[in-house]
């Protein structure tokens, strides 16, 4: 569990010096993220030497496990953020009808044009593709 | 001083007091979500929000007391970030298949949040701080804050926007997707992640492991390219 916890936090830190020093507008955890594909694809494709080298933990599935529990519990991590909520509920009065209304609609129409263009472009690549096989 | 109030002063200077509040918030909200057998309405985060909220108000809490107590619950957001390369790793041969569909769908969803936000709000006649605030709505709070800032907005109002619009997209995504007949988890998933970030992410792991991977993806995508998008489309609408 230290293992995992120190290599997650490793990526992190890397990440957020990398996205510090190229002025990328990315947060840092993301890049970490990037990174740490990096290190299980090295970990499972690499030379085999890189697995024998590493502690147990981060081979045997234990990494695995405290990545799925914290996920599991994503939305606890929310809650101090959104607690900020008492600090601004004056602009939210003054606005709030009217920030509502953008919020509830623009969300909407994100939402619906994300999953129509996901689902429209996937099927006629499907189709596409089929044609082809068809065809050969 | 009375014992009582001696003890109080004690346990609202500790991050004690407050992590465990919003541990316990947590755990009611999560047993609220799952009696109704997680419906999308009882929203756990949101319920665990005006938990912690009411009970700020009740007892005149300053929400920078708080946080000192529930900053190491905020502080896992990171490495939980770090984490969704796990699933996402899982995955790869299925997101690898579905590259085409996702750079399409992001650029078309980024656009639509950016453009019907920033216009609805200026139809509304919504103060232009205000609409400078809201625009990295549908993005991750770290760099929302930022793109607020640099802009001149107000980075804590853009917090809390950016928080309701989490929650709002978390409730909205399954009701809305089985209506518009959508049954492609990616695409759902993917929905979820770009209009509502981590929250809609949450929500997604809720539903599928293929959702919260595509909309940790999204998470991602969409923080990179709305930063860019944002200040292109303020200046767009006078």
């Amino acid at each position: 569990m230290i293992a995992s916890l120190a290599l997650v936090l490793l990526a992190q830190l890397l990440g957020e010096v990398f996205a510090r020093g190229s002025g990328l507008p990315l947060p840092g955890p993301v890049l970490g993220m990037v990174l740490m594909l990096g290190f299980l694809t090295l970990r499972d494709r690499g030379p085999a030497a890189v697995p024998r080298g590493l502690p147990r933990p981060l081979t045997d599935g234990t990494l695995e496990q405290t990545g799925k529990g914290l996920l599991a519990n994503l939305s606890l991590m929310f809650v101090p953020a959104g607690a900020g909520i008492v600090g601004r509920l004056d602009v939210l009065q003054a606005q709030g009808a009217k920030l509502a209304f953008v919020l509830v609609l623009s969300t909407l129409a994100a939402l619906a044009a994300t999953a129509l263009t996901f689902v429209a472009v996937s099927r006629s690549l499907d189709r596409r593709r089929g044609e082809r096989e068809e065809a050969a | 001083m009375s014992g009582e109030f001696a003890v109080w002063v004690y346990l609202s200077r500790t991050p004690l007091l407050w992590l465990t509040v919003t541990l316990l918030a947590y755990l009611v909200a999560d047993r609220i979500a799952a009696a109704t057998g997680r419906n999308p309405v009882a929203n756990p985060v949101l319920i665990a929000i005006m938990i912690t909220a009411a009970i700020l108000s009740v007892t005149g809490t300053p929400y920078a007391d708080y946080f000192q107590g529930a900053q190491f619950v905020h502080f896992l957001l990171g490495p939980a970030t770090v984490m969704l390369a796990l699933p996402l790793y899982e995955h790869r041969a299925t997101v690898m298949r579905a590259l085409v569909p996702m750079l399409a769908a992001l650029g078309v969803g980024c656009v639509v949040a950016l453009v019907s936000a920033i216009g609805l709000a200026r139809l509304l006649d919504i103060p232009r701080p205000v609409i400078t605030a809201l625009s990295p709505k549908s993005i991750t709070s770290g760099v929302a804050r930022g793109v607020s800032e640099t802009l001149g907005g107000d980075p804590t109002l853009t917090a809390v926007i950016v928080m309701l619009t989490g929650v709002t997209g978390a409730i909205l995504v399954t009701p809305l997707m089985n209506a518009l007949r959508i049954r492609d988890m990616r695409a759902r998933g993917f929905a979820a992640g770009l209009a509502a970030h981590g929250v809609g992410t949450a929500r997604a792991f809720q539903v599928s492991e293929v959702a919260g991977t595509f909309a940790g993806i999204a998470m991602g995508l969409n923080a990179l390219l709305t930063a860019i998008l944002v200040p292109v489309v303020l200046r767009l609408v006078p």
